[in-house]
């Protein structure tokens, strides 16, 4: 039976990828931020899943305004990386399991989520960032550690689905995987946020506070977080922080009591804030003394800079 | 057709992309698109006002593009994701674009940055309901309580 171990959340800021690529990690600015990646490099390597899904936005790279899907789910043997103006970024094909995805997309829509299905789909920043956040840099003739099933959320066009159907859907997927006969072990990625407005005169706003419940939250409340309103994210937190509904279809796709094994945030990289939490679900017995003392680990790293 | 209110017109600064400014951006949204093709930059470099005709645009919309007037572009149904394009075709960074919606310079844009981004408080409304949701949330439930 495959089952869905952990639930990775991740922000997907395309200046991370440019950093990435044009060699600037090492310059303080950038090492802020691939330094709280450090332990979940390690974590992915010790994990070794088979499969991930990364729930994800596409930038009008693969969808322009012709076509806006709500919910669509890559079921191609690959998706390469898109140009998004500068040329395709240096990272791997990712392979796709068209297996499993179809799987899920049987499961679900008899569930009642009504996906569109992908057959050819390239993929931009919004899914490749996370992945190197988490793998570190790979080229373009190397190969991602597992195999990959995109699932692209619309949240550029208002209204996006609301964070309680995206949480019910992350429920589905979950009865979807557990009902594949293959042994496989699948990690899901919820990506994008945290706060940021990148558009208009409001451009620039951060609300780490916001920020900081949510996580919070995502382990010890996610009923609370299911509630927000479209309004609450938009205002407190930013236009595009609306992306975070994309965290909860992550969140549903867990066990119902999860643990949090790490936890990394930081402001700013170019104008979002920065936030990043592994979770898995609950093991009982001896495992909560380890947790606890990697989640006080993890705390520690928590950096919000304040001046240059 | 005026556009619909929204519970969403009462936060500063903000031009939410919902369906009817979608549907009335759609012909900036394909014009920027376009751009993504080296041909297509070279065609709208050489004859900017003669490129976008193709795209069958009000005159309001016209002029933002022209005059690169990005929150104009944003209020007709422009999306940053598709402007940015714009931007980019101009040789532009994207903080050059944040700094000419925000109206502020590069540098001290940059510097807001670099000191935890733009504050929640105070812009939150236009219309003064400047308090934390959550706050607001809780005065009805203690009524019924």
């Amino acid at each position: 039976m495959a089952k869905i171990v952990a639930g990775i959340g991740c922000s997907h800021v395309p200046a991370i990828g440019a950093a990435l690529d044009n060699g600037k990690t090492g310059e303080p600015y950038w090492q802020r931020v691939f330094s709280g990646f450090e332990p979940s490099k390690k974590w992915m390597a010790e994990t070794k899943p088979d499969v991930a899904i990364v729930v994800y936005n596409d930038h009008a790279s693969a969808f322009s305004t012709d076509l806006i899907p709500t919910f669509a789910l890559g079921c191609a043997t690959e998706f390469p990386p898109a140009d998004e103006g500068w040329g395709p970024r240096p990272v791997p094909v990712a392979k796709g399991d068209p297996d499993l995805a179809v799987h899920i997309a049987q499961s679900v829509i008899l569930d009642e989520f009504d996906l569109t299905i992908v057959n050819k789909m390239e993929i931009d920043h919004g899914l490749t960032v996370p992945l190197n956040l988490m793998c570190g840099k790979l080229n373009p003739d190397q190969e991602w550690p597992f195999k990959i099933i995109p699932l692209a959320i619309n949240v550029v066009m208002y209204p996006p689905p609301t964070g309680h159907r995206c949480y019910s859907l992350g429920k589905a997927i979950r009865k979807a995987v557990e009902s594949y006969p293959e042994d496989l072990k699948v990690v899901i990625f919820g990506t994008g946020g945290m706060s940021h407005q990148i558009s208009g005169p409001r451009a620039g706003l951060i609300n780490s506070k916001f920020d900081k419940a949510f996580l919070d939250n995502l382990t010890k409340d996610p009923a609370k977080l299911v509630k927000i309103p479209h309004l609450e994210y938009v205002r407190e937190a930013g236009a595009e922080a609306i992306e975070l509904v994309m965290w909860l279809i992550m969140r549903g796709a867990l066990a119902d009591k999860v643990d949090e094994v790490y936890r990394f945030y930081t402001v700013p990289a170019s104008n979002t804030a920065v936030g990043h939490i592994i979770l898995e679900n609950h093991k009982r017995a001896t495992a909560g003394n380890k947790t606890r003392t990697r989640r006080a680990a993890a705390r520690a790293t928590d950096t919000v800079r304040r001046s240059q | 057709m005026a556009r619909e209110p929204h519970d969403y017109d009462d936060i500063p600064g903000t031009f939410v992309f919902d369906a009817e400014r979608c549907r009335q951006g759609y012909p900036i949204n394909s014009f920027c698109m376009s751009l993504m093709k080296d041909a297509n930059r070279k065609a709208f470099r050489a004859d900017e006002a003669g490129y976008i005709k193709q795209f069958h645009m009000t005159q309001e919309q016209e002029q933002a593009i022209l005059k690169r007037d990005y929150n104009r572009m944003l209020e007709l149904g422009g999306n940053i994701y598709f402007t940015a394009k714009l931007g980019a075709t101009d040789g532009h960074s994207f903080q050059h674009l944040a700094a000419l919606m925000t109206g502020s310079t590069q540098q001290d844009y940059a510097t807001m940055m670099l000191a935890g981004g733009r504050p929640v408080e105070g812009n939150r409304s236009k219309s003064g309901k400047d308090k934390p949701a959550r706050a607001r949330a809780k005065s009805p439930a203690r009524k019924r309580t």
